[in-house]
C-alpha cells in the first residue's frame, strides 16, 4: 500500500483515508451525529449526577452532593420508617401474653407474618421451608408435638432449644441406649419393637409383639405412656400413630431402641428476642397442629 | 536462561533444532520434581506432580523431535505465506479444543445447578467446576483466539513477521501451560478466591512471564512494520495486552506463606481488596473481552464483507473514549456495598458514558457491511461476524444499564448478571471467534474453502438458538428471583425464603441447561467442520442462498 491516493467509495460515495492495510480501507465518514449527541448528552448527565451524589474524591473525603443522599442514611431512614409503621403493634407483642396475643385478631395476624418471615431465615434450614420436616426434623404441621403445642410450649422451646447445653434451661430428655448399655437382650428388644409396630397400627409378628407386651409396660410405659399416646412433659414422643421422627418400619424401631438417636435444637431467645419469638410462635401454632 | 535467550535471538544459525529446548524443559521439569519433594503442603506437591508430568512429557516429545543438520534446511514453520502461521495454526486448533471444553464444562455446571445429585466431591462439585468453566471460556478459549487472531492481523497489517522468531512459540506453549496448571488446581481445591483471578501466586507469575513475552512479540512486529501508520486492529489488540498485564499483575499483588507452598495473602485487605478484584474483573471484561476482540472485528469483518471500514474518525474517537472510560468503570460491581457511596457513584457514571464509545465498536462493524448486506444470505461466516457485533451492541446497552443503581439493586446477585454475561460471552465473543477460526482455516491450511459452509449455516443457527435460550431463560429467572428477594407483605415482612427463589428457579436451570447444549452442539459441529478442512475435503453441496430455505432454516 504504502500511501495510495484517496479515492471515493464507489457504493457509498464517500471519500477513503487512503490508508490501506492487507486491503482494508477507511472510509472518511464523519462522526454519527445521533452517536455524538448521545455520547455529549451521557457526559452531561453524569456531571449532573456527580453534583447531586457523592462522587468526587478529595484528598481526605469526598463530595457530598447537593442532595444530602448517602447510601447509609437512606438505609437508616427506611430502616425508621418500617420500625415505626409497626411500632404500636410490637410493643403490644413485647407486653402481652402469647395466648392474649393469639386471641387478639390483628395482633395474631401480624405475629403470624413476621413469624413466617423469621422462620424462613431461621428454621427453614432444619424443618424445611413448608416446616414439614425431614427424618431427625419434626414435622409442623401435623399435630404430634413431642413438647407439647401450646403457645406457651411452643413458645419455651423456641426461647431455650433442646438438649441445648449452653441454655440453662433448656428442653432435656435422655432415651436410654437400651441395646448398646445391655439393658435389654436383642431378642426383647426385637419383641418390644414388633410391639410398637403393632401399637402404630403396622402388620407386625403377633406372637412376638405379645411378648413384647409385658416388656413395653415395664421398659417403656414410664415415658411413652401405657397406650403409646407419649407424654410431651417429659419430651417422650407419642408411638401409637404414623408420625416418627427416625422411621416407623421395623429395623428402624429396633435402631431407635438399641441406640437412639437424639436431635438439638437451638435456643432462639438470645439471638432473635422475645416479640420474634412470638411471632414464630403464633406462625407455628396456625400450621394445622397447634393445641 | 541465558542460553534460551540467545537461542531465540540467534535461533536460525543454530545447527541443533530443539535441542535448547529440551534441554531448558527438561531442567524445568527437575526442578518441578525438586518442588515436589519438598513440598510444604499436599496441595502444593499434587500440583507440582501434575508440572512434573506435564514437564517430563514435553521433554521427552522435544527430545524425539531434535534434529541435527542444517536448521536452513528446514524451512522455518513449513509456511507457504511469508508470515510465521506456523504458531497460529496451532493456536486455531487450540481455540477451536479449548472452547468445546469450556462449553462442555459450562453444560455440567448449569446440569449441576438444576440436578444437585451431579455434583461429585471433591473434584467435580460445582464450587471447583465453576470458575474451570469460567476460565477455560475466557481465558483458554477467548485468550488462544485473541493470541492467534492478533498474531495474524499484526503481521498482515504491518507487513512484518513476528517479531522474536520462536519466542511466539513459548508464548504459545507457555500459556497452554498456564491453562492446564490453573485448570488442574481448581479442581485441585487451589483457589485465591478472587473472581476471574482464581490461580495462586506461582501460576500468576507464570502468566505474567507468558504475558510479557507476548507484549514483546506484538509490539516488536509493530515496531518494525512496513506500514507509515498502525492500523485500528492493532490499537485495540495493544492496549489489550498492555491492560491486561497491569490489571493481573496488580490484582494479584500478594506474598506467599512459603515459595514451596500454595497459600498467599493479597496485598491489599478489605474494601480495597474488593474494589482492586473488580477494577481488575470488570476490566477484564472490558479489555480481554471488548477491547481485544474489537480488534479481531476490525479485521475480519472488512476482510470477510470486502467492504471498507465505516469510518476512521469514529474508530479513533472511540477506541480513545472506551479506553479512558472503561478502567472506571469496576464500582459498579460493588453497589449497596461497604464501597464508599462517591465510588459507586463514580463507577455508574462511567458505566453510563461508555456506552457511545462501546457502540462506536458496533456502528462501525454494522456500517462496515454497507454495500455487501447481500452477503449474509449468502455467506454464513458474515453472517456469525454480524450476529457477534449485534450481541456486542446488545450487552452494551445492558451493561450501563444495568450499572445504574436503581436497576442494579434488583439485578444484583440474580441470574439476570449471568444471562448478560452469556449474551455478551456466547454472542459476542463466541460468534466474533467462530467467525475468525471459519475465516483463517481455509487460509492457513491452504484450502480453497471450508469443508462445508452449510454445516457453517448449522453452527449459526444452533449457536443463535442457544444464546436466546440461555438469555431470555436468564431474564426471566433473575428478574424473577430479584423480586422474591424484594417481596414485602403488608406489615413489611419478607415473603419468601432464599430456598424458595431457588426452587423457582428450578424450571429456567433446565432450559439454560438446554440453550448450552444447543450452543454446544454448534461447537461440535464447528470442530468436524474444521478437522474437515484440514484435511482438505470438500463437502459437495448446493451453495449457499441458492434457493429460499435458508431463510425457512430460521
Amino acid at each position: 500500500m504504502a500511501d495510495e491516493e484517496k479515492q471515493i467509495d464507489e457504493f457509498t460515495g464517500v471519500e477513503t483515508t487512503g490508508h490501506s492495510w492487507d486491503g482494508i480501507k477507511e472510509l472518511n465518514n464523519p462522526l454519527p451525529r445521533w452517536w455524538l449527541w448521545t455520547f455529549y448528552a451521557t457526559i452531561a448527565w453524569a456531571l449532573i449526577y456527580t453534583i447531586m451524589y457523592p462522587a468526587w474524591p478529595l484528598l481526605n473525603s469526598a463530595t457530598q452532593g447537593v442532595l444530602g443522599w448517602s447510601s447509609r442514611g437512606d438505609l437508616i431512614a427506611a430502616q425508621q420508617e418500617a420500625v415505626a409503621q409497626n411500632a404500636d403493634k410490637v410493643s403490644r407483642l413485647a407486653e402481652m401474653d402469647i395466648t392474649a396475643i393469639i386471641a387478639d385478631n390483628e395482633l395474631r395476624t401480624f405475629a403470624e407474618n413476621g413469624g413466617k418471615a423469621a422462620f424462613k431465615v431461621n428454621c427453614v434450614q432444619c424443618h424445611g421451608s413448608g416446616a414439614a420436616g425431614s427424618e431427625g426434623y419434626p414435622n409442623l404441621n401435623d399435630d404430634e408435638w413431642i413438647w407439647g403445642g401450646t403457645p406457651d410450649a411452643i413458645l419455651y422451646t423456641l426461647q431455650h432449644g433442646i438438649r441445648y447445653e449452653q441454655n440453662d434451661q433448656t428442653r432435656i430428655s435422655m432415651m436410654p441406649a437400651f441395646g448398646a448399655d445391655g439393658i435389654l437382650s436383642n431378642e426383647e428388644i426385637r419383641d418390644i419393637a414388633w410391639y410398637v409396630v403393632q401399637m402404630s397400627g403396622g402388620e407386625a409378628d403377633s406372637a412376638a409383639a405379645a411378648r413384647g407386651t409385658t416388656l413395653y409396660a415395664d421398659n417403656c410405659a414410664a415415658c411413652h405412656g401405657e397406650d403409646g399416646g407419649g407424654i410431651p412433659d417429659l419430651g417422650a414422643p407419642r408411638l401409637s400413630d404414623a408420625i416418627w421422627l427416625y422411621g416407623g418400619n421395623y429395623e428402624e424401631i429396633v435402631a431407635q431402641i438399641q441406640n437412639p438417636q437424639m436431635g438439638v435444637m437451638p435456643a432462639w431467645e438470645e439471638r432473635l428476642g422475645n416479640v420474634t419469638l412470638k411471632q414464630l410462635t403464633a406462625y407455628v401454632h396456625s400450621l394445622g397442629g397447634g393445641q | 536462561m541465558k542460553a534460551a535467550l540467545r537461542h531465540i535471538d540467534f535461533q536460525r544459525g543454530f545447527q541443533m533444532k530443539h535441542a535448547t529446548e529440551a534441554i531448558v524443559v527438561g531442567l524445568a521439569a527437575f526442578a518441578a520434581l525438586l518442588a515436589v519433594a519438598f513440598a510444604q503442603d499436599e496441595l502444593f506437591q499434587a500440583h507440582m506432580t501434575i508440572l512434573t508430568l506435564v514437564l517430563g512429557v514435553s521433554t521427552i516429545v522435544l527430545m524425539r523431535r531434535v534434529k541435527f543438520g542444517n536448521a536452513y534446511a528446514v524451512p522455518g514453520n513449513g509456511d507457504s505465506s511469508k508470515y510465521m502461521d506456523g504458531v497460529i495454526r496451532y493456536g486455531v486448533i487450540a481455540t477451536a479444543f479449548w472452547g468445546i471444553a469450556g462449553f462442555l464444562i459450562g453444560v455440567i455446571a448449569a446440569s449441576q445447578l438444576a440436578w444437585p445429585h451431579l455434583n461429585f466431591e471433591p473434584w467435580f462439585n460445582f464450587s471447583r467446576l465453576r470458575p474451570l468453566h469460567t476460565s477455560a471460556v475466557i481465558f483458554a478459549f477467548g485468550g488462544n483466539a485473541l493470541i492467534a487472531t492478533s498474531l495474524y492481523v499484526v503481521q498482515r497489517t504491518s507487513r512484518a513477521t513476528l517479531f522474536g522468531g520462536n519466542l511466539a512459540w513459548f508464548v504459545f506453549w507457555g500459556y497452554q501451560l498456564f491453562i492446564v496448571m490453573a485448570a488442574t488446581g481448581y479442581l485441585l481445591g487451589i483457589t485465591q478466591g478472587k473472581e476471574y483471578a482464581e490461580p495462586e501466586w506461582y501460576v500468576d507469575l507464570w502468566l505474567t512471564i507468558v504475558w510479557v513475552a507476548y507484549l514483546i512479540v506484538f509490539l516488536g512486529t509493530i515496531v518494525k512494520r512496513k506500514e507509515p501508520h498502525i492500523y485500528v486492529a492493532n490499537w485495540f489488540f495493544l492496549s489489550f495486552i498492555v491492560t491486561i498485564a497491569m490489571l493481573h499483575v496488580v490484582n494479584n499483588l500478594a506474598i506467599p506463606v512459603s515459595f514451596l507452598g500454595t497459600k498467599s495473602y493479597s496485598a491489599f485487605s478489605g474494601v480495597q481488596d474488593a474494589l482492586t478484584q473488580w477494577w481488575y474483573g470488570h476490566n477484564a471484561v472490558g479489555f480481554f473481552l471488548t477491547a481485544g476482540f474489537l480488534g479481531m472485528m476490525y479485521y475480519f469483518i472488512p476482510k470477510q464483507a470486502e467492504r471498507p471500514v465505516y469510518s476512521y474518525r469514529l474508530s479513533i474517537v472511540h477506541f480513545w473514549g472506551l479506553i479512558f472510560l472503561y478502567i472506571w468503570a469496576g464500582p459498579h460491581h460493588l453497589h449497596y456495598t461497604a464501597l464508599p457511596d462517591w465510588a459507586q457513584t463514580l463507577g455508574m457514571v462511567f458505566s453510563i458514558m461508555l456506552w457511545m464509545p462501546s457502540w462506536g465498536g458496533m456502528i462501525n462493524g454494522l456500517m462496515t457491511l454497507s454495500g455487501a448486506w447481500d452477503k449474509l444470505r449468502t455467506d454464513p461466516i458474515l453472517r456469525m461476524l454480524v450476529i457477534s457485533v449485534a450481541f456486542y451492541g446488545m450487552s452494551t446497552f445492558e451493561g450501563p444499564m444495568m450499572s445504574i443503581k436503581a436497576v442494579n439493586s434488583l439485578s444484583h446477585y440474580t441470574d439476570w448478571t449471568i444471562g448478560h454475561v452469556h449474551s455478551g460471552a456466547l454472542g459476542w465473543n463466541g460468534m466474533i471467534s467462530f467467525g475468525a477460526l471459519y475465516y483463517l482455516v481455509p487460509k492457513l491450511w491452504n484450502r480453497e474453502r471450508l469443508y462445508s459452509l452449510r454445516l457453517v449455516n448449522w453452527h449459526f443457527w444452533l449457536a443463535t438458538l442457544g444464546i436466546v435460550v440461555y438469555a431470555a431463560v436468564m431474564w426471566v429467572s433473575g428478574i424473577m428471583q430479584g423480586l422474591m428477594w424484594r417481596e414485602y407483605d403488608a406489615d413489611g415482612y419478607l415473603v419468601y425464603s432464599f430456598v424458595e427463589s431457588s426452587q423457582a428457579m428450578h424450571p429456567y436451570y433446565i432450559l439454560r441447561t438446554v440453550g448450552g447444549l444447543l450452543y454446544l452442539a454448534g461447537a461440535l459441529i464447528m470442530a468436524y467442520n474444521i478437522y474437515m478442512t484440514i484435511r482438505g475435503k470438500i463437502r459437495k453441496e448446493a451453495s449457499m442462498g441458492a434457493e429460499a430455505p435458508v431463510a425457512a432454516t430460521a
